[in-house]
């Protein structure tokens, strides 16, 4: 089948990349340095692309991003330092946690859209800050110690590579493309048979669930987390990658977390100009490129992956049509 | 009894912090009113704010009034460069690029100023003196009478240019219909632009007397309350200026009553609480309908 | 009396102090094609929005295939078999006109989550279903050469033509068609006439049909309904319609 070819060769660029990086590591070429960068990104594609599902896949304006994340971290924390369950429990069961946060933070938002929604999500995701502050189990304000280091670097990439095939997937479905429906057209979307508040919700939960997948991977690269970390000021970051890397596009999460990573990462030898030049780079974006690196278009569409999907003759009998067009939209 | 005082006490001290909210709250709500911007680097404002007549007073030996004469003046002037160079360029670009061009600008008032200012908090000398008022049992300090005095002389101006000068009337017209408001001769860039001076020049008001009031200034502190002015403003009903001024003074009561009576560390927590609530139910915010007049 | 596939008994809407559509009644037998003139601001597309149940009638009952749909979401009413085009285009502007088409065949995908992120189980079935179901109902249109072109590009008519392309992948039993023809110039509108007269018997669905201009009306439909001022004054055959003096009153005399 023709998607399964791309799905094939995707899969095997991916695991090529793994391969290679997981070689320099090994062989010290790649320092710890590069190495925790390495995995932030992997992290930061986690929640570019989770978030870019809510913002750029189905329209709705969150900025609350980072609230999922502490959920994910700090229940995933809890599992593994305090009952001393595995990390994969824990990964699972913060994605379930986030998700089902996700869910109820969904709902009584979804009558709210664009800036208040928007504004909404900010205040939701510092009220769960202030709450996890207040939680002298997880160690409040001062952070959370004794946190197993379980995020390597094989499990943050594979874990980014299911995440990116999950979202993939889902938006090149009747699903995805309903809530794409929604960003293109609500009431249109509505008149077509998609159930609006069903899909924001799910669109929502999904988001927050990947956002807690993200947390738990990004709580054990560290040994002590701090709930500080996750303040509104970190979700206008994973705003911005995707914002820069192109919304509804996920080739554009993928190069927005690796640009303002590698930049945050460049940058750090020179502290007091780094967020001077991060946030020119930002309102120069805004004025020259505003769909961002890649807005709407996905590297599939480049002619290597266009050839080879022409080169399924089985799918052609099956359509009676040429190359397929893979159900994302406008990039034709 | 005992209860009885510390809740006029809280009472008194919110309508202080309050008050510094609805400085701020106004330009946003004025902004919003006209070019539906949530203009994150409005709180950075504020803090050049501070900054400028905090340099006025330590290194000018100005005193208080016209070193705040002087930071209004001067960050209005900022405010209306800031609105020039980065959000005019964009008026017909979709929200969303506006709102992250806000967001950079904001990081870049707060970083460019940690470079030339230092990250270090500066201590604002203080200007009131010890002065105290103890009126029935209740303290009433010098800095919380300017803060009143302070508020209460801008808000009369402020209402005084929109209801009743000719330039108010064109803020008016803007905020209810650009195009329209264009066909019938007025500059709408001109008038968003000082809609942003305004703004920019009570928000700096607010920062100095933050500054007064805490004693404390820093190139992040307009973070925080940027934030919790916006959430005044939502409160108010965002676009109406009697609604920022009320939206801003009730949230600092609650504020204040929430650390009194509960615990400080909730005090924000409150803030957005009280956003999400009025969000979900009466996103007009309270005075809705009822001052339906926008700007 | 044939079976009645929609009926409206005593439907009203008011907004604020404005009855825009004030007791309404109407019956659509199975398989008529029916016109709903009247002169601009009549309420028309109010009505629309009532069946459609993108509002909620302020009084009143609107039965769909015997059942109460009254107050329904409009996801609900597209899922029982009615669909509707916009009289102010509302295409998936960014999409591509294939897309476009896929969307409304929401309905029919059965499968669920996790068979479209691992795609698995129906998934590939379901979607090379809709692939071709969608291929075929753009070649009805004639729009299947720009299946891959972003539906904003199309010229106005070819964007009109989508629109109903895109409601007939919902596959309704009854489809409502606002002002279809507004904007075409005198050929593109009789073009679009003979195919709605074709897509219905070739679909075996029932039409409403409203139009701005009277005259294009009478060639096709069987029965008219025409409303003024939210009210219905006049329901009929065409050559009724047109020598009603409610009609010419108000429609001939008060428009152009």
């Amino acid at each position: 089948m023709i998607e399964r070819r791309t799905d094939a060769l995707l899969a095997v660029v991916g695991l090529v990349l793994f391969a290679i990086i997981y070689g320099l590591i090994e062989a010290d070429v790649i320092g710890p340095f590069w190495k925790l960068n390495i995995i932030i990104i992997c992290i930061n594609v986690i929640m570019s692309v989770s978030l870019n599902l809510i913002n750029g896949y189905t329209g709705q304006f969150s900025l609350g991003h980072a609230g999922f994340m502490a959920v994910g971290a700090y229940v995933s924390v809890v599992l593994t330092a305090k009952l001393h369950l595995p990390f994969a429990v824990a990964i699972l069961v913060a994605a379930v946690a986030a998700g089902f946060v996700g869910f109820l933070i969904g709902i009584p938002t979804l009558r709210l859209n664009g800036d208040y929604l928007a504004i909404a999500t900010l205040g939701l995701c510092e009220i769960i800050r202030i709450v996890i502050m207040n939680i002298n189990y997880v160690g409040g304000a001062a952070g959370f110690t004794g946190i197993p280091h379980h995020t390597t670097f094989t499990w943050a990439f594979l874990v980014m590579l299911a995440t990116l095939f999950f979202v993939k997937n889902f938006v090149n479905s009747a699903h995805g493309r309903a809530c794409i429906a929604i960003r293109e057209n609500e009431i249109a979307a509505e008149a077509m048979g998609v159930k609006i508040v069903n899909y924001k919700v799910l669109a929502f939960t999904l988001g927050a669930a990947f956002a807690g997948v993200a947390g738990a991977l990004f709580a054990h690269s560290f040994y002590i987390l701090m709930p500080g970390t996750f303040s509104f000021l970190q979700s206008f970051n994973y705003l911005i990658m995707v914002v820069l890397g192109g919304l509804g596009s996920i080739t554009g999460s993928i190069a927005g977390a690796f640009v303002v990573t590698g930049i945050s990462a460049a940058l750090a030898g020179v502290p007091e100009f780094r967020m001077i030049i991060y946030s020119i780079i930002l309102i120069l974006l805004m004025f020259y490129r505003p769909q961002g690196l890649f807005g709407y278009v996905e590297i599939t569409n480049l002619p290597i992956f266009r050839y080879l999907k022409n080169m399924s003759p089985e799918a052609k009998r099956a359509m009676g049509i040429d190359g397929e067009d893979k159900g994302k939209g406008g990039e034709a | 009894m005992d209860f009885f005082n510390v809740f006029v006490q809280q009472i008194i001290n919110g309508v202080s912090l309050g008050s510094i909210y609805a400085l701020i709250a106004l330009g946003y709500t004025m902004v919003y009113g006209i070019i539906k911007l949530i203009n994150f680097a409005h709180g950075d404002i504020y803090m050049v704010g501070a900054y400028v007549s905090f340099f006025a007073v330590t290194m000018a030996n100005m005193s208080i009034v016209p070193a705040l004469l002087i930071s209004m003046v001067v960050t209005a002037l900022l405010g209306m460069l800031v609105e020039r160079l980065a959000y005019a360029p964009l008026r017909h670009a979709p929200r969303i690029s506006v709102l992250i061009t806000a967001i950079g600008m904001s990081f870049l008032l707060e970083y460019g100023s940690m470079y030339f200012v230092s990250p270090t908090p500066r201590t604002f000398p203080e200007v009131m003196g010890n002065l105290a008022y103890n009126i029935g049992g209740f303290v009433i300090n010098g800095q919380q009478l300017l803060i009143f005095a302070i508020t209460i002389i801008l808000m009369v101006v402020l209402t005084y240019v929109v209801q009743k000068t000719k330039v108010g009337q064109a803020m008016r017209a803007v905020s209810f219909d650009t195009e329209t408001a264009q066909l019938m001769g007025i500059n709408a860039n001109r008038i968003i632009n000082f809609t942003f001076g305004i703004g920019s020049a009570l928000a700096a008001a607010g920062g100095v007397l933050v500054g007064v009031y805490y004693n404390s200034i820093d190139p992040l502190m307009g973070i925080m309350p940027g934030l919790k002015a916006f959430v005044a403003a939502v409160f108010g009903g965002i676009g109406s200026i009697p609604g920022a001024m009320a939206g801003g003074i009730m949230l600092g009561v609650i504020e204040a009553l929430v650390s009194g009576f509960i615990s400080s560390t909730f005090r924000d927590a409150a803030a957005f609480a009280i956003l999400i609530l009025v969000l979900l139910f009466r996103p007009s915010g309270i005075f809705g309908k009822a001052v339906r007049e926008k700007v | 009396m044939a079976e009645s596939i929609l009926k409206c008994s005593n439907v009203s809407i008011v907004f604020g102090g404005l009855t825009a559509v004030d007791d309404f009644n109407m019956y659509i037998n199975d398989g008529e094609l029916i016109g709903l003139i009247g002169p601009n601001g009549a309420g028309k597309t109010t009505a629309f929005n009532l069946l459609t149940g993108v509002y909620a009638p302020t009084s009143g009952k609107i039965e769909f295939c015997g059942e109460n749909v009254t107050g329904m979401k409009p996801s609900e009413i597209t899922a029982r078999g009615m669909a509707r085009t916009f009289q102010n285009i509302r295409l998936f502007s960014e999409l591509s006109v294939l897309d476009n088409v896929k969307i409304a065949f929401h309905k029919h995908i059965r499968y669920n989550l996790l068979e479209a992120a691992l795609r698995i189980g129906r998934y590939m079935e379901d979607e090379i279903r809709t692939d071709i179901e969608a291929h075929k109902l753009l070649k009805i249109f004639g729009l299947d050469e720009l299946a891959n072109e972003t539906a904003k590009n199309l010229p106005y008519g070819a964007q009109r033509r989508l629109e109903i392309a895109r409601a007939l992948a919902t596959g309704p039993k009854l489809l409502l068609l606002d002002e279809p023809a507004a904007g075409m110039n005198p050929q593109e509108t009789q073009d679009l006439m003979n195919l709605i007269a074709w897509l219905r018997k070739e679909f075996k669905i029932t039409i409403l049909l409203i139009e701005h201009d009277m005259s294009l009306v009478m060639g096709i439909c069987e029965r008219i309904y025409v409303l003024e001022y939210g009210k219905t004054i006049a329901m009929g055959g065409p050559a009724e319609i047109q020598r009603n003096p409610h009609v010419i009153r108000a429609y001939l005399g008060g428009d152009d």
